[in-house]
């Protein structure tokens, strides 16, 4: 039995509610049971992985193991967000930039701020949900630039004949990505605690952790992730716009697209 | 002679649409016409270098459009596209664009007038206008900007009948004007004849005649 008093017999128990997703699908025909089992297998095998390469780290306690683990994560990271920004031309570069800049921007201020300690069981963790929440929020606002430039390239091109620069003509579909990338972590920031308790404080609740220390260490992470999360989705639009343009201020291939217009 | 194409290739979506095209274009009213696909809008595109050739070269006032600065050339010649696109606020905000983006003091009241609209357009919600008014707004926009000449890309191709009619009442207007020029792109051959001087025909990415209109 671990601290946690959850051990493989546990989670072998738990297993039970994975037959019942099974069950499900296999009900309502969605075909989903091979996808289910290779879900929970792969979330076993790797959540294992991790915890014997974190338990490693935590042992040595040697901060240059913490920055090796970050780099991997920011990498995988990169690599998953570009993936699902496939809209997005050479997007590769300003994700690295963004999810690097979001998690050693975020890691640095708590530590110079002293709300934790430089020791690996701290930075470890909100390295992992910094980097995801960045992910998620910067691959989300770069698919939405995107969508919206090929969306809106006649207003564009319009702008841009009127002598404005690459800048000025994206800067309000910018801003209208940065929003979409941005809004569901401030939403749930807002109803945190009234429809869902977030998963530091129900994992430090069933660590045996007081209630209110549970609170304050997840208000800590909510905030550094809004700063995280904000700065990474802006750099990485910051950065990729300007794949969709000439150097002399003209889009690329959706200026095709504005050549073949339909009446409406 | 404000524009002079030398031998310019272009294509658009992987086709050539434009394929060794030698014209010039004088100041003045002109008229580039054709059927649709013939390489019209690509050839206004490349004046104000929204598109570049793949091979050859456009020249303005005896330049390659290439050695001036883009932003500049784009102010000088400015571009009123086939489909009104006007930007989220009032008419006045859009009239305005263009000058403040320059940092210049926009005159909206009489680029409106000049467009023949009325200055009471300035504080209406751009997105609540018809189309007419709307195509109207963007000529204005980019008259605000007091260009040399101005490209116009099928400005009358959305409009219902009244509406045609009253921005080529408005074309008519402009020509009169001393010091600004326009190009005219459209499938009409008999509106090209009605607003400009010189008629150019494209067909297939080529010149197939050029004619001075009565």
């Amino acid at each position: 039995m671990s601290a946690t008093g959850v051990g493989l017999a546990e989670v072998a128990g738990a297993l039970a509610l994975v037959a019942v997703a099974i069950g499900v699908s296999l009900w309502e025909r969605a075909r989903l049971e091979g996808e289910i089992a290779a879900a929970a297998a792969r979330a076993f095998v790797q959540l294992t992985a991790v915890g014997f390469v974190i338990d490693f780290i935590f042992e040595r306690d040697d901060l240059a193991y913490v920055f090796g683990l970050v780099a991997v994560m920011v990498g995988v990271g990169t690599l998953t967000a570009r993936h699902r920004a496939r809209s997005v031309p050479g997007a590769l570069w300003p994700l690295l930039a963004a999810l690097t800049l979001g998690a050693v921007s975020t890691l640095g201020l708590i530590v110079a701020l002293g709300v934790f300690e430089p020791e690996p069981r701290f930075l470890v963790p909100v390295a992992g949900i910094v980097i995801g929440n960045a992910m998620t929020a910067s691959a989300v606002a770069l698919n939405r630039l995107g969508d919206e430039i090929r969306a809106r390239s006649r207003e564009i091109e319009a702008t841009l004949a009127l002598g404005a620069t690459a800048t000025e003509a994206a800067r309000p579909l910018i801003r209208a990505s940065l929003r979409t990338g941005l809004v569901p972590l401030i939403d749930q920031t807002k109803t945190t605690g009234l429809v869902a308790f977030p998963g530091i404080m129900v994992g430090s609740l069933l660590a045996g952790a007081d209630p209110v220390d549970a609170v304050r260490l997840q208000l800590v992470i909510l905030y550094a992730l809004l700063g995280a999360v904000s700065l990474s989705a802006l750099t990485a639009m910051a950065l990729a716009y300007r794949n969709f343009f000439t150097s002399a201020h003209q889009l690329r291939e959706a200026r095709e697209e504005a050549g073949r217009q339909q009446l409406p | 002679m404000p524009f002079e194409l030398r031998d310019v290739r272009a294509r658009r979506g992987g086709r050539i649409v434009l394929d060794g095209l030698s014209a010039r274009l004088p100041d003045g009213a002109s008229c580039v016409a054709g059927p649709s696909g013939a390489g019209k809008s690509t050839l206004l595109r490349l004046l104000n270098r929204l598109v570049d050739p793949d091979a050859g070269a456009v020249h303005y006032l005896g330049a390659d459009v290439r050695e001036r600065d883009v932003l500049e050339l784009r102010r000088e010649v400015c571009l009123v596209p086939q489909l009104p696109a006007l930007r989220d606020g009032t008419v006045g905000d859009n009239v305005a664009l263009g000058p403040r983006l320059a940092g210049r003091e926009a005159d909206v009241e009489r680029a409106l007038g000049l467009a023949g609209l009325d200055p009471d357009f300035a504080p209406r919600d751009a997105g609540r206008l018809s189309v007419g008014e709307q195509q109207r707004v963007m000529l204005a926009r980019a008259l605000a900007l007091e260009p040399r000449v101005l490209l116009l890309d099928e400005p009358t191709s959305a409009l219902d009948p009244a509406a045609r009619e009253a921005v080529e009442r408005t074309l008519l207007d402009l020509r009169a004007r001393p010091g600004l020029s326009y190009v005219l792109v459209t499938h009409d051959a008999d509106q090209g004849r009605r607003l400009a001087d010189t008629v150019l025909r494209l067909q297939d990415g080529r010149l197939a005649a050029e004619a001075s209109a009565p």
